[in-house]
C-alpha cells in the first residue's frame, strides 16, 4: 500500500513546495508594505476595518461555505472578541493577548452551546436562533451598563505594548488574517472539511458514510464563532473604541453579503468579499447620507447574489479559469483493494430478530427475522410495498426499529444512529444515489475510506490509497478528480459502491442497484457484485430484477406486506408457492 | 389579581397578533419548504401604507385599509416572483438567504424613502376603552383578538371545506403528485404568498395603534412570531395560534414583573428553553426527509 500511495502524495508535494513559500513570502511583502508606506489615519482604519473584518468573514466560509449552515450572528461573536478586549484592558487591567484569548474563548463557548441546542434541527431553527442570540447580546450590550458601558460603549482600548503604532498593529491583523487564511484554505481537504462537506452536499448520505452529522456541525459553528471572536479582538484593539451598535444584526448582514459576494466556498472569495464592501461604500459615500439606503442596496445585493452568481466572484472567476485547464491526470495504482469483510469472527454477520417498524398502524415491517452468514451474497426480494426497503432504513438507523433486535458483527446496533453503525462495520447504497455531488470522485469515495473503524481511517496517505484502489476496483479510476455530478447515472453508482468499499465494512448493503440501469450497465453490476463477493465481503442486496438475484445470490428472504415468506437458497426459494403467489397474484393455499 | 387580569388581556391581545404573523409563515413553510424571512415586513409595509393612506391622503379608514391590502396582494405576488420563483429548484439554504436578503431590502428600503421618524397610526374606534369589573378593555386589543379569531375560523373553513383551500393543501404535501393531479402548483404557491402577505398586513395594520409604525416593528413581530411556530410545533397551524398566544402572555408577564428593558428577550428565552427541551414544539413537526 505505502508504495502505491507515493506518487500521489509527491504530486501533492510540489505543488505545494513553491506554493507555500510563495505565500509566505507574499504575505510578508503585504507586511512590509503595510508598515512602512505611509498612509493618513483614514487609509490605516479602512485596512484595519478590512482586515480584521475578513477574518470574520473568513468563519462564515467555514460554516456556510464549507458545512452549508447559516450564521447570522457573526457581528455578537465578534462583539464578544471586541468587548472582551475592550473591558478587560480597561476595566481589570489584562493584558491585551490574554484579553483576546478570553474573548475568543466566549465566542468559542457561545458558538458551541448556540450549535449545541440548535443544530439537530433543521436550518431555518439555526438562522432564527442566530437572530436571537444577536438581538440578546444587543439588549445586554446596551442595558447592562455597569459591565458593558452601554450605549456609551468602551473608550481608550490599549494595543499591545510593541504594537502601539497603527501600522505595525495593521502587519500584525494581516498576519492574522493570512496564518488564520492558509488554515481555512488547508481545512477544504482535511477530514473535517471533507465531512463538512459531504454534510453540506447530502446529510444524510453523511450520516449513512460514518460521519457524526451534528459533531461536524457544532465544530463547523464554533469554529466560526473562533474566527467572529479573534476578528473582533484584533478590530477593538485597532479602532481603541467600541460600540452596541457595531455589532448590531445589521453588521452580520455585512458580513454575510461579504461571505456571499466574494464566494462562500474560499478564503480567497471572503477576503475578496470584504475588500468591495469596505470599499464601496468609502467610493459611494453620499449613500450613506440617507439612513438605511446602503443597507437596502446590500438586501438587494444578496438576492441578486443568489440568484445570478451563487458562487460568488471568486467562485465565477474560478468557473472561467477551469474551463481552460486541462483535466488533471490521474495517477494510476492499479486495484489493490483489499476487503476485510469485517474480519475473520464468527459464521454469523448480521442477526436480526423480530425487527418490526410501525409508522402509526401500518406495519411496514413485522417481526422480520434475518439471518446473514459470512461470505457470499444474500438477497432480500419482495414485490412493491412489501417493505424492503423499509426494513434496509431500520438496517442503517434512519428509521428507529420499533421493536426487535439488530446484532451486527456480535455488537448490538439495534438503537444506535447511522454513523455509529456505520463504525461498527455497516456500508451500504442508496435506491436514488446519493453523492456528494459538488465533490470529486476521489473525495466522494475518500470520506467512505475515513470510516471511521476503517483501519486506514486515520493515516491521510493510506485513505487516499484506499480510495483511489476502490475506484480502480470499479473501473473509475481515470475520473477520480472530476466532479461527480456531471458523471451517468451508472457511473455516479459506481462510484457510490467505491465509496461503501472504501470504508472496509463487514457488511454491505445495496438497495436496488441495477434500478435505472441499462442492460448492459446491468451485466457489468453484475459482474461488479460476484467480484466483491469473490473478495471477501458479505453483501445484502435487495433488487427486483429476478435474474440479477438469481445470478448473484446464494440466499434469498423474502417479504411480503411486511412478512418474512419465505428463506433459504436461491433456487428453492424462487419455486416456493408463496413467493410465485406474491409475485404473480394467484391466490396463496395457504395464508402467508 | 387585578393586575394579572390586565396583563392576560393585553398578552392575549399581543399574542393574537403574534399568531397572525406566525400563520402565514406556517402557510408558506407548508406550500414551499422554507421560511420566509421577510414576513415581518409585510405587516411594517401594510402599516405604513395605512399611515400613508389616512394621515397623508385623508383617505377615510375602510377606504385606506382596502387599498392596504390591495397593495399587500402586489407586495406577496412581487415577492413570490422576485424571491421565491427563481429559486424554487434550488435547495432550502439560498432560498433563506434570499428571504433574508428581501427583509433587509425592505425595511431599509422604508427607512431610505420615510426616515426613521416614527408615525401613529389611530385605531379604528373612536372610544379607546371600557372597563370590564376589574379590567381595562382597550377596544384596540379587543379588535385584534376578534379578527385574529375570525381569520383561524376562515381559514380553517377555507381550507377544509373549499375546493381551492384543497389544492393549496395537496400542493403543499405533495407538489409532484399535485402536478400530476392536474393541480396548477405554480398558481396555488402564488396564492399561498398573496394570503401570507395580506395576512401578514392585517396583523401589521392591527397592531400600528398599539405600537408605534415604525421600520424596526417588522423584524420584531417577526422573530416573536418564528418562536411562537416553534413553541407550537414547526408547520402546525394549531401550534402557531397557540404558541403565538403564549408567548404574548408570557412577554407581558415578563415585563411586568422581572424587566421592562428585556421585554423582548423573553421570547427568546423561551424559544431557546424549547429548542433545547422541547425542539419539536407542543404539537410536534411535521417534517422528515426520506431515504
Amino acid at each position: 500500500m505505502s508504495t502505491t500511495a507515493s506518487p500521489a502524495t509527491e504530486v501533492a508535494r510540489t505543488r505545494l513546495n513553491w506554493g507555500v513559500p510563495a505565500y509566505i513570502l507574499f504575505v510578508a511583502a503585504a507586511i512590509v508594505f503595510a508598515v512602512l508606506i505611509p498612509k493618513t489615519g483614514y487609509i490605516l482604519n479602512i485596512s484595519l476595518q478590512a482586515t480584521t473584518y475578513a477574518i470574520a468573514v473568513l468563519g462564515l466560509t467555514i460554516v456556510l461555505g464549507l458545512c452549508g449552515q447559516i450564521n447570522l450572528a457573526q457581528a455578537a461573536f465578534f462583539g464578544l472578541g471586541a468587548y472582551a478586549v475592550g473591558l478587560g484592558q480597561t476595566e481589570h487591567g489584562l493584558n491585551f493577548w490574554i484579553c483576546l484569548m478570553i474573548g475568543t474563548s466566549l465566542a468559542a463557548l457561545f458558538g458551541a452551546l448556540l450549535g449545541a441546542s440548535t443544530l439537530r434541527l433543521g436550518g431555518h431553527y439555526l438562522a432564527m436562533v442566530t437572530i436571537s442570540f444577536q438581538q440578546i447580546l444587543t439588549l445586554i450590550l446596551i442595558n447592562w451598563i455597569p459591565v458593558t458601558k452601554g450605549p456609551d460603549g468602551v473608550r481608550a482600548i490599549p494595543r499591545p505594548a510593541l504594537l502601539v503604532d497603527g501600522s505595525y498593529y495593521l502587519g500584525l491583523c494581516i498576519a492574522v488574517l493570512a496564518g488564520l487564511g492558509y488554515l481555512v484554505w488547508r481545512l477544504r481537504d482535511t477530514r473535517l472539511g471533507r465531512a463538512m462537506r459531504a454534510v453540506r452536499d447530502n446529510e444524510l448520505a453523511a450520516g449513512v458514510a460514518g460521519i457524526d452529522i451534528y459533531r461536524t456541525k457544532v465544530t463547523a459553528f464554533a469554529l466560526s464563532a473562533i474566527l467572529g471572536g479573534i476578528g473582533g479582538g484584533l478590530f477593538a484593539g485597532g479602532f481603541a473604541y467600541v460600540s452596541p451598535d457595531q455589532f448590531s444584526f445589521a453588521e452580520s448582514v455585512v458580513f454575510l453579503t461579504m461571505a456571499l459576494l466574494g464566494g462562500v466556498a474560499s478564503p480567497i472569495g471572503a477576503v475578496i468579499g470584504t475588500g468591495l464592501l469596505i470599499l464601496i461604500p468609502e467610493w459611494l459615500r453620499f449613500l450613506k447620507s440617507i439612513p438605511g439606503l446602503y443597507l437596502a442596496i446590500y438586501g438587494a445585493a444578496v438576492i441578486l447574489i443568489v440568484l445570478f452568481m451563487p458562487d460568488g466572484i471568486w467562485g465565477y472567476l474560478r468557473g472561467q479559469l477551469d474551463r481552460f485547464k486541462r483535466a488533471r491526470h490521474s495517477v494510476k495504482t492499479g486495484d489493490a483493494l483489499q476487503l476485510s469483510g469485517g474480519g475473520a469472527g464468527a459464521e454469523t454477520v448480521l442477526e436480526v430478530r423480530k425487527l418490526s417498524k410501525h409508522f402509526g398502524g401500518l406495519k411496514a415491517v413485522d417481526e422480520v427475522d434475518l439471518l446473514i452468514k459470512r461470505g457470499g451474497v444474500h438477497a432480500l426480494i419482495g414485490p412493491n410495498g412489501s417493505g424492503k426497503t423499509t426494513t434496509l432504513n431500520v438496517l442503517s438507523g434512519l428509521y428507529k426499529a420499533t421493536s426487535g433486535s439488530v446484532i451486527l458483527n456480535g455488537q448490538d446496533i439495534t438503537s444506535l444512529p447511522p454513523h455509529a453503525r456505520t463504525k461498527a462495520g455497516l456500508g451500504r447504497t442508496f435506491q436514488n444515489i446519493r453523492l456528494w455531488r459538488s465533490m470529486t470522485a476521489l473525495e466522494n469515495v475518500m470520506v467512505g475510506a475515513e470510516r471511521p473503524g476503517n483501519t486506514a481511517a486515520d493515516d491521510p496517505a493510506a485513505v487516499i490509497a484506499r480510495a483511489r484502489a476502490a475506484l480502480a476496483f470499479v473501473d473509475l479510476e481515470h475520473r477520480a478528480d472530476e466532479v461527480v455530478a456531471g458523471f451517468s447515472y451508472g457511473h455516479q453508482r459506481a462510484v457510490e459502491i467505491a465509496r461503501a468499499l472504501a470504508g472496509d465494512p463487514a457488511l454491505l448493503l445495496l438497495d436496488e442497484p441495477g434500478a435505472g440501469l441499462n442492460s448492459s450497465e446491468k451485466v457489468e453490476l453484475r459482474n461488479l457484485l460476484k467480484r466483491i463477493s469473490a473478495r471477501g465481503l458479505t453483501i445484502l442486496i435487495i433488487d427486483h430484477d429476478m435474474t440479477l438475484v438469481s445470478e448473484v445470490a446464494q440466499h434469498i428472504t423474502v417479504l411480503n406486506f411486511g412478512r418474512h415468506i419465505a428463506d433459504g437458497v436461491s433456487a428453492d426459494v424462487l419455486q416456493h408457492p408463496d413467493v410465485i403467489a406474491a409475485y404473480l397474484g394467484t391466490a396463496p393455499d395457504v395464508a402467508a | 389579581m387585578d393586575l394579572a387580569l390586565q396583563l392576560l388581556f393585553t398578552g392575549i391581545g399581543i399574542g393574537s397578533v403574534y399568531a397572525l404573523v406566525a400563520l402565514g409563515f406556517v402557510l408558506i413553510f407548508r406550500a414551499t419548504n422554507v421560511v420566509n424571512f421577510a414576513q415581518g415586513e409585510f405587516s411594517m409595509l401594510a402599516a405604513f401604507m395605512m399611515v400613508v393612506f389616512t394621515l397623508k391622503l385623508g383617505l377615510p379608514y375602510w377606504l385606506a385599509f382596502i387599498m392596504a391590502l390591495v397593495g399587500m396582494a402586489a407586495v406577496g405576488a412581487v415577492f413570490n416572483l422576485a424571491v421565491y420563483y427563481p429559486l424554487r429548484h434550488r435547495t432550502y439554504l439560498p432560498v433563506i438567504i434570499s428571504t433574508i436578503g428581501a427583509s433587509i431590502f425592505l425595511a431599509n428600503g422604508m427607512l431610505a424613502l420615510h426616515g426613521p421618524e416614527p408615525e401613529v397610526l389611530e385605531g379604528w374606534f373612536e372610544t379607546p376603552g371600557f372597563l370590564v369589573g376589574p379590567v381595562y378593555v382597550d377596544s384596540q386589543y379587543l379588535l385584534i383578538i376578534g379578527v385574529t379569531a375570525i381569520l383561524v375560523v376562515l381559514q380553517y373553513w377555507f381550507f377544509e371545506h373549499t375546493l381551492l383551500g384543497k389544492k393549496l393543501q395537496a400542493t403543499s404535501q405533495d407538489k409532484e403528485m399535485a402536478a400530476l393531479l392536474g393541480i396548477p402548483v405554480a398558481a396555488m404557491i402564488m396564492v399561498t404568498f398573496v394570503y401570507s402577505a395580506v395576512i401578514g398586513g392585517i396583523a401589521g395594520i392591527l397592531v400600528a395603534p398599539v405600537l408605534f409604525v415604525s421600520i424596526g416593528m417588522g423584524a420584531a413581530i417577526a422573530l416573536k412570531a418564528f418562536a411562537a411556530t416553534i413553541i407550537g410545533g414547526f408547520g402546525d397551524v394549531t401550534g402557531a395560534i397557540i404558541g403565538g398566544l403564549a408567548l404574548g402572555v408570557i412577554e407581558t408577564f415578563g415585563a411586568a414583573y422581572i424587566s421592562v428593558p428585556y421585554k423582548d428577550g423573553f421570547a427568546f428565552l423561551v424559544l431557546i428553553a424549547f429548542l433545547i427541551f422541547r425542539p419539536r414544539g407542543i404539537f410536534g413537526e411535521r417534517v422528515a426527509e426520506k431515504a
